[in-house]
């Protein structure tokens, strides 16, 4: 079972402050790869925060066909940074060229456009990367996004975030989701490496969603750019949030609703009786199974932490005003807060959301027996 | 026998029968109770010759004989009146001296079943040996080191499906914003009771089934339903609390639709459903049909017609001309009529006609499922030619339309309904999760039922297959009170609620392993595998060898 932390802070942090509390955690995973969001950044990157950045891994080749693709519709590179490790890649890591993030200035022809079709644009032109990248195998491009990086890559973590890297003091961000294992249910592909991202919206998962695959025939159905690729099993969690917060306009308090419903007996003297059956009748296709820890990160900066029906998986949420983080285990919750107040730490169950806003203030729960937001 | 003893082309000698009864004369003991019970009157009291030779010790005295008669059991030879193999004179036997065994090798009577120029017409099951595809299907997809399995014991299974038609998420939030209508769905248990008419039915087996299906229900909480058939429902459980577990089905006869209509103001509750008969597995093409020998005086007021007339249904609903006609007018006529608040849905035979009908569904924003019967499906009566050649099987059916729904962004809105040999050669639980994990969303059973509850002696060897002429030996399917009085419809009842306890722990224990537990697995293809590399292509599962 990977081991999944996350962090949260009112101060951009180094991505090195995660990896390390994942290693702390090591015996949890096979050190067989990382994955990594930055969100909301500090650094050269935050100050651009509207420019789209460009994250992957791109060969010689493949970074001369990008700069001509960018330019062809209008993209302008702004400001780069990139890591090609001069050192030979540590064991387990193959040696893949240059690591990418760049922002863009973008075309006059987007300017103007309503989010949602400028979102659209974005996601087209890293789903187009994509699909020429898999073809010619010159690039591999995770994001296309304002102020978020992702970076994927095999190998143990820790070692990885060095040959990167990654502490450079640049590279920093507010919000971080940080994930220590390669895909192991499918084939191993850089593209099944959590965090999964899409439009702002990113989650990370530990665990097998043994409902895959009805979930995946109906999310591809949906007529969503986007919702496509399904190199993994947990993909569908950042799908199904997305789904859920701009298909339906549904706050993060009905996302465990959608993927773990109450059962007839919960809903019985629930005061959203009603509503909470039909949206369970309307979105059934959506429900997941199989034990799963889901820790995700909305547009807004919003962190969460969510465990399946029966919550099999470890979690944990702590921190103090200021910094918080969530975490399979709470080594790694010592090792990166160490001077937290440890009688505050929470574990989910299997009704709550545990969130943390933006501002990092503190975790609020949601349970699923409460109240919901009025539908409007 | 002498040359001129009546010899036809029909005569038939005991080793052309398919059956042949084995008597003992050693521990017969003449009560005459097999003889009575017969369904066919296939053996009767016989009377036969014998000689015995007394030859006395020494030479001198000749050896004498004398002529004795004694009794015993002869089996007829008659096509008419052949053993069907049931052995209910075994059953009966107290010594155990009588017995039918299946002689594999003779085909003679296949060309004599049709006397009088009449094709066999026969009640049962399709009589196709071996595991049929449904049996050869496995579950491989089992989850242990990555993840621990549940346990099928412990945990909290959700085995409900839906029936009814389910709006997009998009359209269902706006119709919770705006206050819209939705249309109705029932929440039910994926295991139905199929069309079994009272008629085809006996009062006892009737009255069994339904008060197993209402025992799950009120003191399990197991939500099981049960569809009439066609043939209407008695008044007094139209006027129960009970018929919300009941689906009434209408088909082109419209047989027993006047009671139905007339008790609509006086219900106390809607029925679970209507489902729209246009077509069943055992017979594609053929309506339904109910011979004159079960056709007595209730079934004849039930269904207001006269006694002792066979009574078919046509294949079509007479007054529509096509399936968009058909929907449209009746599905919406049935929903007006309880206030649109009962799904209504079609039952069609699988075949290859089934996606045109689906897209058809798919399109009417009233149709609230579809039901598909394979061709392993049983029946009350048919011809012999329908049942055995007729048809479509389930599996591939079942996934052309979920995956042509599937294609159409449609999956589970239009719940599939499968049937047709589930559970044929008794895996009734793996068939099922098969035909789930395959895209329906639940699967109804009719023989089976009768089978396990009421202990059916058909078999898939052309045992038994007399439900049409009343004659069930068992009392299921006859109209006679001096038949169906030996079933007990308490012990059916219990049989019901045994059946469905198990099949839901066998389900379990599928789904437990394959971590699945908070919703049905339906379209869980990547489960499936099966060592038929063609089967495995067509049904799009993986071929495992
Ligand atoms: S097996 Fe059935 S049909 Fe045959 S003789 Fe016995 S009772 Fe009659
Ligand atoms: S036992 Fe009755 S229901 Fe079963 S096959 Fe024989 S006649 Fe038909």
């Amino acid at each position: 079972m990977c081991r999944l932390f996350s962090l949260t802070s009112r101060d951009p942090v180094s991505p090195m402050l995660a990896i390390n509390a994942l290693n702390v955690m090591k015996e949890g995973h096979d050190g067989s790869g990382v994955g990594l969001y930055l969100h909301d950044l500090g650094g050269p990157f935050g100050e651009m925060k509207e420019a789209p950045i460009l994250s992957g891994i791109f060969t010689e080749a493949g970074l001369k066909r990008l700069s001509q693709t960018a330019a062809e519709i209008g993209l302008d590179p702004k400001y780069s940074m990139t890591f090609s490790p001069q050192t030979p890649p540590p064991p387990g890591t193959p040696k893949r060229g240059t690591y990418l993030a760049r922002a863009y200035d973008i075309p006059e022809a987007w300017k103007g456009l309503p989010a949602d079709e400028l979102a659209q644009e974005y996601t087209r032109f890293r789903l187009m990367l994509r699909a020429s990248g898999e073809e010619l195998g010159d690039m591999q491009v995770f994001s296309f996004w304002p102020d978020t990086i992702m970076v994927k890559e095999v190998g143990d973590p820790l070692t990885v975030g060095q040959y990167l890297g990654l502490d450079n003091k640049d590279l920093v961000a507010r919000r971080i989701l940080a994930q220590g294992r390669q895909n192991t249910n499918y084939a191993i592909n850089l593209y099944a490496c959590h965090p999964f991202f899409l439009q702002g919206v990113c989650s990370m998962t530990n665990g097998e969603n043994t409902a895959f695959i009805p979930i995946r025939e109906y999310l591809s159905s949906r007529g969503v750019d986007g919702y496509s690729g399904y190199q993994s099993d947990s993909e569908v969690f950042a799908h199904i949030l997305h789904f859920t917060l701009k298909r339906l306009g549904l706050g993060l308090e009905y996302y465990k609703h959608i993927i773990t419903p109450l059962t007839d007996e919960e809903l019985e003297g629930h005061p959203d009786r009603e509503n909470l059956i039909r949206l369970k009748q309307a979105c059934r296709k959506l429900i997941i199974d199989g034990p799963n820890c889901v820790i995700g990160c909305l547009p807004d900066g919003a962190m969460f932490m969510v465990q399946d029906r029966k919550k099999l998986r470890p979690g944990v949420v702590g921190g103090k005003p200021g910094i918080f983080a969530f975490s399979s285990e709470i080594c790694g919750l010592n090792a990166a807060i160490p001077d937290r107040d440890p009688s505050k730490d929470f574990q989910p169950m299997h009704l709550d959301t545990a969130i943390v806003r933006p501002d990092c203030q503190e975790v609020t729960i949601c349970n699923q027996m409460q109240v919901l937001p009025r539908l409007h | 026998m002498q040359s001129n003893a009546g010899l036809t082309p029909s005569t038939l000698s005991l080793k052309d029968l398919p059956w042949q009864i084995d008597w003992d004369i050693h521990t017969c003991t003449l009560c005459g109770r097999c003889t009575a019970v017969c369904p066919v009157n296939a053996i009767e009291l016989g009377v036969f010759r014998k000689r015995e030779l007394h030859a006395k010790p020494g030479i001198p005295e000749k050896p004498t004989n004398t002529y004795t008669i004694y009794h015993g059991i002869r089996q007829r030879t008659d096509p008419a009146y052949r053993c069907i193999g049931c052995a209910m004179c075994n059953m009966v036997c107290p010594n155990n001296a009588i017995r039918p065994r299946q002689l594999s090798e003779s085909p003679m009577l296949w060309y004599h079943n049709n006397r009088g120029g009449q094709p066999r017409t026969r009640g049962g099951r399709r009589n196709e040996h071996g595991p049929n595809l449904l049996d050869q299907v496995k579950f491989i997809r089992i989850s242990m080191l990555t993840d621990p399995a549940l346990d099928a014991g412990r945990h909290e299974f959700e085995l409900k499906t839906l029936l009814g038609r389910i709006l997009p998420p998009e359209e269902e939030i706006n119709a919770l914003k705006t206050d819209g209508w939705t249309p109705p769905v029932r929440e039910i248990y994926p295991l139905i009771i199929g069309g079994m008419s009272f008629g085809a039915l006996s009062p006892n087996m009737w009255e069994g089934l339904y008060m197993g299906i209402s025992y799950l229900n009120e003191e399990l909480g197991i939500p099981a339903r049960i569809s009439t058939g066609e043939g209407g429902c008695p008044p007094r459980l139209l006027r129960s609390r009970f018929i919300k577990y009941v689906i009434l089905q209408i088909a082109s006869g419209y047989f027993g639709w006047d009671e139905i209509i007339r008790a609509i103001p006086e219900m106390q509750e809607d029925p679970c459903a209507i489902e729209i008969k246009y077509g069943q597995g055992a017979k594609p093409g053929d309506g339904g049909l109910l011979m004159w020998y079960k056709v007595n005086k209730l079934i004849a007021a039930l269904r207001g017609v006269p006694q002792g007339v066979s009574l078919p249904s046509p294949p079509t609903h007479q007054t529509k001309y096509s399936i968009e006609e058909a929907v449209a007018k009746m599905i919406q006529s049935m929903y007006m009529a309880w206030g649109f608040r009962v799904p209504v849905y079609p039952k069609i035979s699988a075949s290859s006609t089934s996606l045109a009908v689906l897209n058809n569904l798919v399109r009417n924003p009233y149709a609230a499922a579809l039901a598909v019967d394979g061709e392993d499906g049983g029946t009350g009566a048919a011809y012999n030619v329908s049942i055995n050649h007729m048809g479509h099987p389930i599996a591939s059916n079942l996934r052309d339309c979920y995956l042509n729904l599937v294609a159409q962004g449609r999956q589970n809105e239009l719940p599939i309904i499968a049937g047709g040999g589930i559970g044929k050669n008794g895996n009734i639980a793996a068939n099922a999760a098969s035909l789930i994990m395959l895209g329906a969303s639940a699967v109804q059973v009719g023989k089976y039922m009768m089978q396990a509850a009421a202990g059916c002696i058909g078999s898939e060897g052309d045992r038994c297959n007399v439900c049409n002429i009343g004659l069930c030996p068992k009392g299921i399917t006859s109209q006679d009170p001096r038949i169906y009085r030996r079933l007990d419809p308490e012990k059916v009842a219990e049989r019901v609620v045994d059946v469905y306890l198990a099949f839901d722990t066998e389900m379990r224990k599928i789904f437990a392993p394959l971590g699945r537990s908070t919703s049905l697995p339906i379209g869980m293809s990547d489960a499936l595998g099966i060592a038929d590399k063609d089967a495995a292509e067509r049904l799009q599962i993986k071929y495992v060898v």
